[in-house]
């Protein structure tokens, strides 16, 4: 078993000779684990993924996926892995059965062994009642649950997700979710996914790497990225309007205090010990606390920390592209 | 666990997966075929039915008076007689002149037969442009980079499509070839069914020549709209720079080296030969040793193209 599933050196990708897409990132997937790419728009992720399964050269360094080269042994890695893409590329013509056994044509398996195989798959995502219909009559979440049936047609060791969960509402992104982990489960995989989800990012993934304009910026595990901001957030609010800045600073364990909107913004290593000496600290100058709150790092934190901006305003457009694929979709009827 | 490993993707298989997928996606949609088929078969109706040029030379449409006086400055010797001829006679021999022309213009008595066969190209034309260019929204909707993901042959993927727009065109022009039957087409005496058999196999080589060429076009494009412009831009000049409609041999010269070098000029005398002219077998030979060429030539060319364009 190779302990390193996915190890990837220097790998860049330049378009056109001048748009730099991804830029020598180096990172390595454990067996077993998901590993995301965390990232906004046009970041790289797709490009990444898309060199991994094969379907883009690189233009420098390499990689390999269970010791196959991506390129000199592209072959050899395409059957090992299964992919589901950012699109939903099933046939909207087709059935949703229809589609998955075109799938297991492509990988050449048996029509004995994939004709079993599809409907198991369709029952695991739920699909079993819908199968004899055409994918047009289905909703969004049920056309992802399709395509990771049929990503899995040929029991990848290897499961490639570009944005699982992208326009899907949130409860049937959480749903997805569900399918994903309780695929992995059954199927013993290692997962590579993207997501510009902060949410999804926490909720799956065991490691991320936060890739900002084709560079890494961070890799780690969520808990460890948002550790790594240096504590929790304290927020404190006194009765009396003097700044009390220095005298929180001398504190034990914090790290920075910045006045927001009348109220100080801590942050502090060990939040639930730091808070306590804080108000102590406070009282004996006679100063009244009136509120206090604490909170956690999110991952937005650590994105905020690392790019220099918020997740939240890379997003609009996205939202927008996904409304014009959805137009393109309709308009494919032809 | 090591079970995927097992399964040998094969060209063949692959290929087949993919050609019935297309053929499936076709037959669900019954309209595009009805649209595909109507353009021709209102060019045949209309054009083909009112270019009437054999009623033209008829003897009702001459219709000479039964006697006509010879005008008297007419020089004729001896000088003096009165000269009567029989018009009837004369409109006869003009309509027998006319149908000669017919006949050495078009190789056939009827001008709906000519063009209506001069419809197949049409329609091959047109249908093997459009399946080459499903191509541009595989790739926009990412099936393209999925059946990319797996290990089906490259080769496949190309082949799949050239065979689904050549399998499209040969039955849509058979549907054609049926519909100008019913409408009056008239075949020739060396006609036999076994004749069909080379009509296919013409359809089949201009399809896979054209197909080629149009998918390698749009390989390329990530956007519909070029493609269609470019065809809409080609269809009518190659088809009228080609013996469709009219014969090479009453083009200007400028045209006829268009023409000649025109594989639809090839397609359309390989048809015409098997179906209305009286069967010229040089003729054939040479239409058919072009069309092979063109096909092999072409199809290289877009294969090796398609297959760059693939693994960027």
């Amino acid at each position: 078993m190779v302990e390193e599933v996915i190890k990837a050196e220097g790998l860049t990708k330049i378009f056109n000779k001048s748009l730099v897409a991804v830029d020598h990132v180096d990172f390595s997937v454990k067996h077993g684990e998901i590993f995301g790419f965390l990232g906004p728009n046009g970041a790289g992720k797709t490009t990444t993924i898309n060199m991994l399964i094969t379907v883009l050269k690189p233009t420098e360094g390499t990689a390999s996926v269970l010791g196959y080269d991506i390129v000199k042994q592209a072959n050899d890695v395409r059957k090992v892995i299964g992919v589901v893409p950012q699109e939903y590329t099933a046939d909207e013509d087709l059935t949703g059965y229809e589609n998955i056994i075109l799938c297991a044509d492509l990988y050449g398996i048996p029509r004995k062994v994939s004709k079993k195989r599809a409907l198991e798959l369709l029952d695991l995502v739920e699909l079993t009642p819908f199968k004899d219909k055409r994918v047009e009559t289905y909703s969004g979440g049920m056309r992802r649950r399709l395509e990771l049936a049929s990503g899995l047609i040929n029991r990848p060791k290897v499961f490639f997700l570009d944005e699982p969960t992208l326009g899907l509402d949130v409860q049937t992104r959480a749903a997805t979710w569900d399918y994903i982990r309780r695929l992995k489960k059954e199927y013993g995989m290692t997962l590579f996914m993207t997501t510009h989800y902060l949410e999804e990012a926490d909720a799956l993934c065991d490691r991320i790497a936060i890739i900002d304009h084709g560079k890494i910026v961070v890799t780690g595990t969520p808990s460890e990225l948002k550790d790594s901001l240096g504590g929790d957030i304290i927020t404190i609010s006194i009765k009396e309007d003097v700044d009390v800045g220095d005298l929180i600073r001398d504190v034990e364990n914090v790290k920075e205090v910045k006045k927001e909107d009348g109220a100080y913004r801590v942050k502090a290593e060990y939040g639930e010990v730091t808070a306590p000496f804080i108000i102590e600290a406070l009282r004996k100058k006679g100063y009244t606390v009136t509120k206090l709150s604490m909170s956690e790092p999110t991952l937005n934190d650590v994105y905020l920390e690392y790019t220099g901006r918020a997740m939240r305003d890379t997003e609009e457009s996205r939202e927008s592209l996904i409304t014009r694929r959805i137009t393109l979709r309709r308009a494919r009827r032809r | 666990m090591s079970e995927a490993n097992e399964y040998h993707p094969s060209l063949l298989r692959g290929l087949w997966a993919l050609t019935n997928r297309e053929l499936k996606k076709w037959l669900k949609d019954p309209v595009m075929l009805v649209m595909f088929v109507l353009q021709p078969l209102i060019w045949m109706s209309l054009l083909g039915k009112s270019m009437n040029i054999s009623a033209m030379f008829s003897a009702n449409n001459i219709n000479m008076p039964a006697t006509m006086p010879v005008p008297s400055n007419i020089v004729i010797s001896p000088s003096g007689v009165n000269v009567v001829l029989n018009g009837t006679a004369l409109s006869q021999m003009f309509a027998d002149m006319g149908a000669q022309i017919m006949q050495n213009t078009f190789g056939v008595a009827d001008y709906f037969s000519y063009m209506a066969v001069g419809m197949v190209s049409m329609i091959v034309m047109t249908t093997t442009m459009f399946s080459g260019m499903s191509i541009v929204w595989d790739r926009r909707l990412g099936f393209l980079d999925k059946v990319l993901s797996t290990p089906v042959p490259r080769g496949a993927i190309i082949f799949a499509k050239v065979l689904n727009a050549t399998l499209r065109a040969m039955f849509q022009a058979t549907i054609i070839l049926a519909l100008a039957y019913l409408l009056g087409l008239q075949v020739s005496s060396t006609f036999t069914p076994l004749n069909l058999l080379g009509v296919y196999a013409a359809i089949f080589l201009l399809s896979v020549g054209l197909s080629s060429v149009f998918l390698a076009f749009s390989l390329r494009s990530t956007r519909m709209e070029r493609p269609m412009q470019f065809v809409s831009l080609i269809t009518m000049p190659l088809m009228f720079a080609s013996n469709t409609f009219f014969p090479v041999s009453s083009m200007p010269d400028w045209m006829q080296a268009i023409a000649k070098v025109n594989p639809l000029t090839y397609m359309t005398d390989a048809v015409r030969q098997l179906t209305i002219l009286p069967l010229d077998v040089s003729a054939l030979m040479i239409d058919f040793a072009y069309l092979s060429i063109f096909a092999a030539a072409l199809a290289t060319i877009g294969i090796v193209l398609s297959w760059k364009y693939l693994t960027k």
